[in-house]
């Protein structure tokens, strides 16, 4: 009955503490937001918290809730009956979700602060009268290299992530997306991975190219490339460009790379969905962002490219000059952005992708002599001596078991 | 533990478990982001603390877990008793249908409680959110209650329920100090079992929240999109050190009234 009643009041506590976080600091309405994850300045390490801000001047509560994807996103949006107020879809979702219908008109006059955008970011291929989206961050798809493994200045495009000089230490995006629009530019003739849709061929040879990647590949990495290249443990690796700026603090021997070709062009947006309920709030939360140090805060933190102007000037030397976070027009000319593609083609990518993924026995060929041998016996070592000796003491347990006439333990 | 074999194997074990939860705890002392080491500080936990949406996640999660476990076990334990009532056919079907949850994949679970819970939401006019959670979780949590007091009725001797009522007691007297008493062991097992579920429940909580409600779990998976911050390694190594030494505590008074009994 102690346990009881020690359960009871913990649970009495917790409860106690329920109508104290709801009524807070009365509170004047609501918002619900859904962004990316980490996607805020939380206030840590000398940020601001961005949310705490706008909920301190506003009293208005922020229900913020993330996802990992796009693809969820859009899932959770069609299929449950959400009451989502701002959300922040990537652009070509944006172009999807405008032609479904499943996006509001944006109020401008409600946005003041609008006018700190970029004009070059105000629309897009995804929303070409830019009615439905403001722009939150953006950047470019980069390379980003290990100058103890490999000279400087040595790096110049795509093409070197298939070069054999480099042979067991290049990784490449493990997502459909990502990794055919690179092999696509790389196909002869080059295929543009910015087009509204692709014939089966085009992604056929697309994953050709990327199987015969596989003779210098190390593995397929997403955000474990941080580790990979911040550690010394691969060479050459092509990521976004805002990851690669972060990961250059981390570790002064690596160096970027824009590569000539041109690469990804990502507008991250700000948009409301038609399911919203409070679209008055929402558009206070989109103005509340667009301001200078709100979007100084956020960029800083993120360190993806900021669209807004006067969030730009705020940012220190670094950020400005660099050319991960500001790349020059000349390169993002030659850049080109996502479309929405019909969801067989998109289905046909993602499975050929695996396809080629998992095809091929020289990357496990790769893989066996990069790894030390000492480490792999050093493993089945253990294991070894860990299932045998687990069979060993049951076998003695059985043993005594039939000893005390069928009773293992003596209860 | 006599022999120095099974120490060595049970040291081994255990490393193999635990290694993985120490490296987490050491990389929360760590200031840099990211794996490589940089100076040993305590900000993090500092930084813990005043995230605002970390610590509702938390609160929720806890929430959601305490009064999950309670009310499906009451729930189970009530079932358990009305299952060990019935005979033949009856009995083992509705033994079979509370195994479902258990059996089912929980992306299924979690896929079709949201399609119940838009389709209702859309015809009484409610929205997901703390509530389905709650249910969603009790849903799934009761079938292990029942599954753990289950063999301790099957255990008990009914007389003994008979020679309470025979001494005196009224019915709900003799229920409540005898039975209860009796069951008391599987009925805890069962609580910490659901509680240990729903703490850590990803793929049906991610489907039945809603669009205001968040827990830890699903916070910490969106972390993942830039990298998880160490905030979350913090977090962990709290968690961890309470449990253990809520389990420590719980252990040593468990054996200090065992030594007063055999005295």
């Amino acid at each position: 009955m102690k346990k009881l009643t020690v359960l009871l009041l913990i649970l009495v506590v917790l409860l106690s503490t329920l109508p104290l976080s709801a009524c807070g600091d009365g509170y004047v309405g609501e918002v619900n937001v859904y962004n990316w994850g980490e996607y805020f300045a939380p206030g840590d390490d000398g940020t601001m918290d961005v949310i705490q801000a706008f909920e301190d001047r506003y009293h208005i509560k922020v229900n913020l809730t993330n996802f990992e994807t796009n693809e969820e996103m859009y899932n959770i949006l069609k299929n449950s009956n959400p009451s989502y107020d701002v959300i922040f879809p990537s652009d070509y979702m944006a172009s999807r979700l405008i032609k479904e219908g499943m996006l509001e008109e944006i109020e401008f006059d409600n946005i003041p602060h609008y006018e700190n955008t970029d004009e070059r970011f105000r629309t897009g291929d995804y929303d070409p009268e830019g009615k439905y989206t403001v722009p939150y961050s953006w950047g470019v798809v980069a390379l980003v290299y290990n100058t103890d493994m490999i000279p400087e200045g040595e790096i110049t495009g795509f093409h070197d992530l298939w070069d054999e000089k480099y042979k067991g230490s290049v990784l490449m995006f493990n997502n459909s997306r990502d990794a055919t629009a690179i092999s696509m530019q790389l196909c002869d003739p080059p295929i543009d991975p910015g087009a509204d849709s692709f014939t089966l061929e085009d992604i056929d040879r697309a994953t050709g190219k990327l199987v015969e990647q596989k003779r210098v590949l190390k593995k397929y990495v997403m955000d474990q490339v941080f580790t990979e290249m911040e550690t010394d443990q691969a060479a050459l690796a092509p990521y976004y460009a805002g990851d690669i700026y972060t990961m250059l603090f981390n570790n002064e021997k690596l160096t970027y790379c824009l590569p000539e070709e041109g690469s990804n062009l990502f507008v991250d947006t700000m948009c409301i969905p038609t399911c919203c309920r409070n679209k008055e709030n929402a558009e206070l939360f989109i103005d509340f962002m667009c301001e200078a140090e709100i979007a100084a805060a956020n960029a800083e933190y993120i360190c993806y490219g900021t669209p807004n102007k006067a969030a730009f000037e705020l940012m220190d030397e670094d950020y400005q000059t660099s050319e991960l976070t500001n790349p020059p027009q000349e390169y993002l000319d030659k850049c080109y952005t996502f479309s929405n593609i019909d969801d067989e083609v998109y289905s046909y990518m993602q499975e050929q992708f695996v396809k080629a993924c998992s095809s091929s026995a020289e990357v496990s060929e790769i893989e066996t002599r990069t790894q030390s041998p000492a480490a792999v016996v050093a493993v089945c070592a253990i294991l070894g001596v860990i299932i045998l000796s687990t069979m060993v003491l049951i076998i003695f347990d059985i043993r005594k078991a039939i000893k005390n006439h069928g009773r293992i333990n003596k209860l | 533990m006599k022999k120095w074999y099974e120490k060595v194997y049970l040291i081994v074990i255990m490393i193999f478990l635990y290694l993985p939860i120490l490296y987490l705890i050491a990389y929360s002392f760590n200031s840099g982001k990211t794996s490589v080491w940089k100076d040993f500080t305590f900000s993090w936990y500092g930084a813990l603390f005043h995230d605002s949406q970390i610590m509702s996640s938390l609160y929720n999660t806890l929430l959601i877990a305490v009064l999950a476990s309670v009310i499906s076990t009451v729930l189970g334990t009530a079932a358990a008793i009305g299952i060990a009532n019935f005979r033949g056919s009856f009995r083992s079907a509705i033994q079979n249908v509370s195994n479902i949850p258990i059996i089912n994949p929980e992306i299924v679970t979690g896929v079709s409680l949201m399609l119940l819970f838009t389709f209702a939401g859309t015809l009484l006019g409610f929205e997901m959110g703390f509530f389905t959670v709650l249910l969603a979780h009790i849903g799934f949590c009761t079938p292990y209650v029942i599954l753990s007091v289950m063999p301790r009725i099957r255990r008990m001797d009914i007389s003994i329920y008979e020679a309470a009522l025979d001494l005196g007691c009224s019915p709900m007297q003799a229920f409540f100090k005898v039975v209860l008493h009796e069951l008391m062991p599987g009925i805890l097992s069962g609580l910490l079992i659901s509680f240990t579920y729903s703490l850590d429940d990803f793929v049906i909580t991610y489907f039945t929240r809603g669009s205001k409600f968040q827990t830890l779990p699903i916070q910490i998976y969106t972390m993942t999109h830039q990298r998880i911050n160490p905030k979350a390694n913090a977090l962990s190594a709290l968690l961890f050190v309470l449990i253990i030494a809520v389990l420590a505590v719980s252990n040593f008074v468990g054996a200090k009234r065992e030594r007063r009994a055999v005295r």
